[in-house]
């Protein structure tokens, strides 16, 4: 019997692997059509990191070590403080200026689009209406969740990487792992001191058990502190170094 | 002085082995849980790169695999290839394998197929970003960069 079970046993070791499908997760932009103009964006709201082929890192006109870049990242990411855990600061001219997200304003759109729901005679409209209260009542709870305004980051505030075709790949995923660590930590940060657990164990809680209160935690999160990196669109070697 | 001469000698028994095919058997389903068949043949060297903010793919059916390294098998030449399936393709047919591979799905998941990039992490990013501009073109938007498991920086 023994034998037999040793025999499977071994079988098994050979024929599999253990694999895990871990990794850094990404959602590509769509392609662009070459027709669209991108509108300009404020040097000020762009957090710039060229990437060239000798794996050197130039962030924000200056070169910088692999592991500043989460702290640097922080930096622009808590620019002016975001009203809730990071204290005011005044205002850099190269760092983008966190816009107030005051309750009465909310208030104030939510009854709003609750009257234009109400009004709508197309359906149509009616539910496109009803999508911006949904977003507008989101806010209105993640007001009330992080116990007070917050300050929102301006909406074309992104962090856009460049890299040459010559990077190495390992270089690659290294700045993108400090870069998405940086919007994870402050995150956790938030979700710690108002929530009691981290952002992670949130979006794992919601995805065992969705309910309504863990997703307004999760939004009022992702408000303070959006996901934004972007990738430039490739250009042919040679385009870093001007 | 006598009496201890006289000591029994003690037979030592034997050590039962009725439960070693159990403890076997045990071994085996734990293998069966914690393991996957081997679907491919990896047909190029991948050595993944260390990340600390990992995601975990549930639904692994949902995943389909691209491999980028350089040949197992040195007769196929150094530079970094792609594999597809088990076989080596260049980046122009990654259009129709997706499209081939996502009505192999049912039709309430065809959205949510999941690229998993496998790629060593010596290859240099220019086949990697044609790749990626075919998967786009593919509308195959969801990647994941496989890697392995690191602390984050400044917490080791």
């Amino acid at each position: 019997m023994a034998d037999i079970a040793f025999l499977l046993l071994i079988f098994w070791l050979v024929t599999t692997t253990i694999d895990s499908d871990e990794g850094v997760k990404r959602q590509l932009p769509p392609p662009v059509p070459p027709d669209v103009n991108v509108p300009p964006v404020r040097e000020r709201n762009v957090f710039v990191v060229l990437v060239n082929a000798n794996n050197d890192l130039l962030v924000e006109g200056e070169e910088l070590k692999i592991d500043r870049l989460k702290d640097r990242a922080k930096d622009f990411l808590t620019a002016t403080g975001d009203g809730i855990l990071y204290p005011e600061t005044p205002e850099d001219p190269d760092l983008p200026v966190r816009e107030w997200v005051r309750k009465a304003f909310v208030a104030q759109k939510v009854a709003e689009y609750e009257a234009a729901v109400r009004g709508a005679s197309d359906p149509d409209a009616k539910k496109a209406f009803q999508k911006v209260l949904e977003s507008w009542r989101d806010k209105l709870a993640a007001i009330d969740l992080l116990g007070g305004d917050y300050r929102q980051l301006p909406g074309s505030a992104i962090i856009s990487m460049r890299n040459d075709r010559n990077t190495s790949y390992d270089t690659y995923i290294q700045v993108n792992n400090e870069l998405e660590a940086a919007i994870n930590e402050l995150r956790d940060e938030l979700s710690q001191a108002k929530f009691g657990m981290p952002y992670s164990a949130l979006e794992d809680k919601y995805e065992t058990s969705p309910d309504e209160v863990t997703r307004q935690k999760i939004f009022a999160v992702r408000a303070v502190y959006p996901q934004r990196i972007s990738e430039a669109e490739p250009q042919d070697a040679g385009a870093v170094y001007n | 002085m006598a009496q201890f001469g006289k000591k029994k000698k003690r037979v030592v028994g034997e050590v039962s082995t009725a439960s070693l095919p159990d403890i076997v058997f045990m071994l085996l389903f734990f293998f069966m849980v914690a393991t996957v068949l081997r679907t491919e043949e990896e047909k190029v060297r991948v050595i993944r790169p260390d990340a600390s903010e990992l995601y975990r793919i549930e639904k692994k059916h949902l995943i389909r695999y691209v491999n980028i390294g350089v040949p197992q098998d040195t007769r196929y030449g150094t530079d970094p290839v792609m594999q597809l399936n088990d076989a080596f393709a260049s980046p122009a047919e990654i259009y129709e394998w997706v499209e081939k591979e996502r009505t192999k799905l049912n039709e309430a998941e065809q959205s949510k197929m999941w690229v998993s990039l496998k790629v060593d992490k010596e290859t240099k990013m220019g086949i990697v970003t044609d790749v990626k501009q075919e998967l786009r073109k593919a509308s195959a938007l969801k990647v994941l960069y496989s890697a392995g498991r690191r602390d984050r920086t400044g917490n080791e």
